[in-house]
Formats: structure tokens, C-alpha cells, sequence
């Protein structure tokens, strides 16, 4: 069963799984841009995976390729789950 | 080096006879529980499945036909019957229709292609989904030596296999920082069913080992490629086909 889709649990879903991407904590904010933490496209796949089987919300090819802030990713999941 | 997660399975397409049989064997004997994958030959695919389990290995058959386009289903039915995710995938599944291109027909090519190639595809793409999750995963593409060289008669053939190898290369490249080898292994004149009308005196002559190749061996190129010790072999293609590509 998937999750209930809230900003706030949105943001600890993606803040959790950045680190494994290789992004240091601390410079991660909404505000930050997948470019700058050095997040590519084959990162952005597996955190579309992670969200998908968090919460039910799929990420396709068009979605991931406007996102361009970890705000932008979080607000679109919302959006889409909404 | 990265090891096998011990739930891991194998899934072996068209693996109820010849090269893919003995696939299923080899990765069974490595200890891979093993998916037998057929379309038609289900008493082939039993038999694969009955001579794993006799020397103590595990193994399920799976009937699916990979050219109906629902990878997604089939990777969940292996993942329910052996009970792990598929994190080796070899695509074996083949089909040849064979004819001078002036005298190929449409439905000729997309058979071959939509046997040989296309399924390879969805198979990879969706099976790298538990691959990247787990950090480990070997995708196989069973290639030939007809695509990077010619053979007359063969054109959609030539294309399917041509196509594995440079699909092979790239989607290496996409994956390999999560531990993830795809590569191709190209056999060349094997003894099996689908050669059995060919194996003249003549073309055996034209190999520099002078005889046809086995099943096994072909096998036991997958074997070494989806072991932990490949973990470092990702985007090439083993030319099992004795000097043909020499």
C-alpha cells in the first residue's frame, strides 16, 4: 500500500535517499539544483523508482526532465499525487 | 567486487533447448536458482528444469512468449516462482527466417527482429529496476558472430544480433557505477537444432578450429560473465566461435 503523499514526507523520502547519490547532507535544500549536487540523469531514475515505490507516483522520461531544484522534484510529486 | 545477493535469480530466455539449456545448466551448476523460460517446448524446459535439480540444483520452468511485449509481468512471475529478484538476465529467446534481403518479407524481418531484439530490450530495461536497487546485476545478451560480420541470407538476423551488441554497450555504460555488467557473447557455428541443416563440410572448413562449437562452451562464457568475477567486464562482446572473428 503506498504512502500518504505530504510535502513534509515528500522532502524526508528525497533528503534520505540524495545520500546515496553521493550528495553530502548538509548541502542539500529545496532550493539546491540536481546539477549542482552533481545528481545526473541515471540518479534521477532510481529516486523516480524510490518515490514510485514509496507513494504509487510515477516519474516518466518528461516529468524528470523539467525538474531542475530538489524543490521542483518534491512539488511535483505532490502535485502528480494529488 | 561486489557478491551475489544469496535471493538472486537468473532468468534464462528460451532456455528449453540447445544454447539456452545449457545456460540454464552452467548458471544452475554456479549456484544461480534459475528461471527456464520457453514458449512452446514445455517437456524441453521440464527436462532442463528435472537435470538441474538432480545434481542438487534449483530451478523452476517459467512458459512465457517474450514477444508479447509484457517483460514486466513476466519478471514478476520468475520473481513469485523462485522467490528472489531476477539480477541475471540472459537473453537467449531466437528465432532465425532466413533469405536473401531482395527476397525477405516484411513480416520475415519483424519476427527476427521482434524476437531477437526487442524483447532483449524490455526484459533489460525493467529488470534493471531490482538490479540498481540491489547494487549487483549481469545482463547477458546471447549475440552471434552474424551481425558484426556478414552472412548472405541473413539480413534481419545480422541486424537483431548487430543491434543486441550496440544496445549492449550502451546500456553498460548507463549502469555500470551501480555494479551493474551488461554483455554480449557471440557464438559461432554451434551444434544445435538450428544449425543441424547447415553443418556441411564446407563450413566447417571455414572455421580455424575446424569443428562446430558446443552448447557448453557458449554456456560457459555466460558462466564466467555472470559470476562476481566479471564484475569488471561490462560492454564487450565474447566471441565464442573458434577464430571465426579472427
Amino acid at each position: 500500500m503506498a504512502n500518504a503523499i505530504t510535502e513534509e514526507a515528500v522532502q524526508k523520502t528525497v533528503y534520505e535517499a540524495l545520500p546515496q547519490f553521493g550528495v553530502d547532507e548538509s548541502d542539500i535544500t529545496r532550493e539546491a539544483t540536481f546539477e549542482d549536487l552533481d545528481v545526473d540523469s541515471l540518479d534521477l531514475a532510481e529516486l523516480s523508482q524510490i518515490i514510485e515505490d514509496e507513494y504509487g507516483v510515477a516519474l516518466k522520461g518528461d516529468d524528470v526532465g523539467k525538474i531542475k531544484t530538489v524543490g521542483d522534484a518534491i512539488d511535483l510529486v505532490v502535485q502528480k499525487g494529488s | 567486487m561486489s557478491a551475489r545477493p544469496e535471493n538472486a535469480v537468473a532468468l534464462v530466455t528460451g532456455a528449453s533447448k540447445g544454447i539456452g539449456s545449457a545456460i540454464a545448466k552452467a548458471l544452475a551448476a554456479d549456484g544461480w536458482a534459475v528461471a527456464v523460460n520457453y514458449r512452446s517446448d514445455e517437456a524441453g524446459a521440464n527436462a532442463v528444469v528435472e537435470a538441474i535439480e538432480a545434481e542438487g540444483g534449483t530451478a523452476k520452468s517459467i512458459h512465457a512468449d517474450v514477444t508479447n511485449g509484457d517483460a514486466k509481468a513476466l519478471l514478476k512471475q520468475v520473481e513469485e516462482a523462485l522467490g528472489g529478484p531476477v539480477l541475471a538476465l540472459v537473453n537467449n529467446a531466437g528465432v532465425a527466417r532466413d533469405n536473401i534481403a531482395l527476397q525477405l518479407t516484411d513480416e520475415d524481418w519483424d519476427v527476427v527482429i521482434g524476437t531477437n531484439l526487442s524483447p532483449a530490450f524490455r526484459l533489460t530495461r525493467d529488470s534493471l529496476r531490482s538490479m540498481i536497487k540491489a547494487r549487483y546485476g549481469r545482463v547477458i545478451n546471447i549475440a552471434s558472430v552474424v551481425g558484426p560480420r556478414a552472412n548472405a541470407g541473413q539480413s534481419n538476423y545480422a541486424a537483431a544480433k548487430a543491434g543486441l551488441i550496440g544496445m549492449t554497450k550502451t546500456i553498460a555504460a548507463e549502469v555500470a557505477r551501480r555494479g551493474v555488467t551488461v554483455n554480449a557473447v557471440a557464438p559461432g557455428f554451434i551444434a544445435t537444432d538450428m544449425t543441424a541443416e547447415l553443418a556441411t563440410d564446407e563450413i566447417v572448413k571455414a572455421i580455424p578450429a575446424r569443428r562446430q562449437g558446443t552448447p557448453e562452451e557458449v554456456a560457459a562464457a555466460v558462466r564466467f560473465l555472470a559470476s562476481d568475477d566479471a564484475g569488471y567486464v561490462t560492454g564487450t562482446t565474447l566471441y565464442v566461435d573458434g577464430g571465426m572473428s579472427a
